[in-house]
């Protein structure tokens, strides 16, 4: 999608810079050149994150090899590092908050998108959903110490599992709170461009309103809502400090959805600070994997997305 | 359009160019750099200040922590470090010449705890220990109630939470549990972050400790006294090597260091012989180069730094009670003087 909008760009800027003669050719030389210079420096500074991750991180490298990604156990006094419940910890977090938050954001994007347009709710709705996006992650962690924190411990002792109140599950719905704004406000925009002819005629078939939202709408946008949810997936991964206020920051395997655990981001900003030698190193190599797992999982959405837009524009043809 | 954005441009790179120009010019007229432990920086702000105003040299100190005040000195960033943990033999090695640890108060680790009434607990080595390992899990365990008796302690599940972030006060703590307790130094051992047993709560720094202790009834945690008394949370006297049940203030905190302390100052107070001594307290350093002659350092400066850290072991200490730390013993006092003078710029004495 953003490659055809580049490219529309760009023939623009060559159309004009052919017709606009003289003085106005040498200006929109630099303005080109200082556009190619900001766009190499974004690349240039991925690179420098790259290189810097890796150089600082090939102590730990060279000690734990791949092994790092199996190892269990994390113990900076006998200098031996694993990975393995972090990276579980991020995945299991990430993707709970993501199945629970989709259902919400979904229905957002279908409510303000087609259902309320215009007016007043619709205004006010859809700026309370951009203020949730906008509030600082370490207030939504305070929240849910003084909230959701109580309220998980009291479910856990009706259920009888151990009362901590923190752990995976707690980590998990602030992160779906704090998610749902990316992919509702990104599936709202998709969902109002869904065309109005497409729709009509549906219902001059004869559909009702939620055959039309399920048959028309939802797979026209179907490319817009994957993107949307993605975004919000790449977000739950690296979010950091209302993680670490609320999932218990416990080495370990997560033994079940209420058991506390770690992260990849949280154990980076707990334990950095004084971290020396080879734990500094093993942290940094952390800091490599996360930044991997955050590259697949937009390689992998834009794949996805890319596919499925192939896809839906067969379909309307 | 265009050229406003290259004045704008050129307009920044000045303004850029004379910030660091002054911040050079700044550099070379006398500020003292420092970075290290968080624990006492609110006293070195005090300190610092208060030396400024009488010598007028500043001094700027970041609290980074003990790890990173350490890391500093070795790149010789700083002028000095503070650390809440002697350096280790590693540490001392990547310094590459020698290092001097000058004690400049003492801090002292409490255990924490949110029961219903909060009564005044008294803890045993072993209680404290196995509260910490897991393998104390009730509140009315007679390990933990042979020493309270006349407090009715209820039947609740104890859920200890430890820092999740390095610290030092994980550091003291760890390192008071290795000398009391066999199965913690096999088991977990020493150090600013630890491998803590599965399923246990770790929260981030001070704060997180004692919020999670207060929200949490039946929650046991180790909190620094200086925040525990700030904050008028409750904590518990824990029994000294001498048998007596020592509540933590700053007098029994001071009196942990009435002890022989060799004259590298390199001793552990945990689990103090000093019969009046809290048993978990421990020195704060601030850690500089013994020859200060290195890295094109002026000698003005490294005399500077000499005459403050003569004045905070000496003069300075004033300050350090009424912050809420305990003070060095006279001992340490002269011990830390001694340290100092022995600094030494391309081989002659800083300090006469």
């Amino acid at each position: 999608m953003s490659g055809t909008v580049s490219n529309t760009f760009q023939d623009d800027m060559d159309t004009q810079g052919k017709s606009i003669p003289g003085s106005t050719d040498r200006s929109e030389k630099r303005f080109r050149f200082i556009l190619a210079l900001s766009g190499s420096l974004i690349v240039l500074l991925l690179l420098a994150i790259l290189v810097t991750l890796l150089v600082t991180a090939l102590p730990s490298i060279k000690e734990f090899g791949l092994f790092f990604f199996i190892g269990k156990v994390w113990d900076a006094t006998t200098e031996t590092f694993g990975a393995l419940p972090f990276l579980v910890g991020t995945l299991f977090t990430s993707f709970l908050a993501l199945l629970i938050s989709i259902p919400f954001s979904l229905a957002i994007s279908i409510f303000l998108g087609e259902y309320f347009k215009e007016g007043a709710i619709s205004g006010f709705l859809r700026s309370a959903v951009e203020i949730l996006a906008g509030i600082p992650s370490v207030i939504y962690g305070l929240w849910g110490l003084f909230l959701l924190m109580p309220a998980v411990r009291f479910i856990e002792m009706k259920i009888g599992v151990a009362p901590h109140g923190v752990g995976i599950l707690t980590s998990s719905l602030i992160l779906s709170i704090m998610i749902i704004p990316f992919s509702a406000s990104l599936g709202r925009e998709v969902i109002t461009l869904v065309p109005g002819d497409l729709k009509e005629a549906a219902y001059s078939l004869g559909a009702t309103r939620f055959e039309v939202i399920k048959n028309i709408v939802i797979p026209y946008a179907r490319s817009g809502l994957t993107a949307g949810i993605l975004l919000a997936l790449g977000r739950a991964i690296g979010e950091t400090m209302a993680v670490t206020m609320l999932i218990g920051n416990s080495n370990f395997l997560p033994t079940s959805i209420f058991s506390p655990a770690n992260t990849m981001a949280s154990v980076i900003a707990n334990e950095f600070a004084e971290a020396t030698g080879v734990t500094a190193a093993s942290l940094i190599y952390i800091a490599l994997v996360l930044f991997f797992v955050t590259m697949i999982v937009n390689i992998a959405g834009t794949y996805i997305i890319h596919k499925l837009s192939i896809e839906s524009s067969k379909e309307v043809s | 359009m265009l050229v406003n954005i290259l004045k704008v441009l050129s307009l920044m790179f000045i303004v850029f160019a004379l910030i660091c120009g002054s911040s050079v010019a700044s550099a070379s007229d006398m500020e003292l750099l420092g970075a290290g432990a968080t624990f006492p920086q609110p006293l070195y702000s005090k300190m610092f200040d208060a030396y400024n105003q009488q010598y007028k040299v500043k001094v700027n100190y970041q609290g980074i922590g003990s790890g990173g005040g350490i890391n500093q000195l070795i790149k010789k960033t700083v002028d000095f470090g503070g650390t809440d943990a002697f350096m280790t033999s590693k540490e001392v090695q990547s310094a590459g010449a020698p290092v001097l640890h000058i004690p400049t108060c003492l801090g002292a680790v409490v255990v924490t705890y949110n029961l219903p009434g909060n009564p005044k607990l008294n803890f045993t080595p072993d209680a404290v220990a196995g509260i910490f390992l897991g393998t104390i899990t009730r509140w009315n365990d007679p390990k933990i109630a042979s020493a309270n008796p006349g407090v009715k302690l209820p039947d609740i599940a104890v859920s200890a939470v430890h820092r999740a972030d390095g610290s030092g006060t994980t550091y003291i703590f760890s390192e008071y549990l290795t000398k009391v307790s066999k199965e913690w130094k096999d088991k977990i051992g020493v150090g600013k972050s630890l491998n803590w047993p599965a399923g246990q709560i770790g929260q981030k720094g001070n704060p997180g400790v004692a919020g999670y202790v207060k929200q949490t009834p039946g929650a046991i945690g180790y909190v620094e006294l200086l925040y525990a008394t700030q904050n008028k949370m409750p904590y518990g006297s824990v029994r000294n090597k001498a048998g007596k049940f020592i509540e933590p203030t700053l007098k029994s905190v001071s009196a942990a260091a009435n002890v022989k302390i060799p004259d590298d100052t390199n001793v552990s107070l945990t689990d103090t012989e000093a019969a009046a001594g809290y048993p978990i307290s421990g020195f704060t350093w601030l850690i500089v180069y013994k020859e200060q002659k290195y890295g094109g350092k002026a000698k003005d400066r490294a005399e500077a730094l000499a005459k403050l850290l003569v004045w905070i072991v000496g003069d300075g200490q004033r300050y350090v009670e009424p912050l809420q730390y305990a003070p060095l013993s006279k001992e340490a006092a002269a011990k830390a003087n001694t340290l100092v003078r022995s600094m030494t710029y391309d081989g002659a004495a800083l300090v006469k």
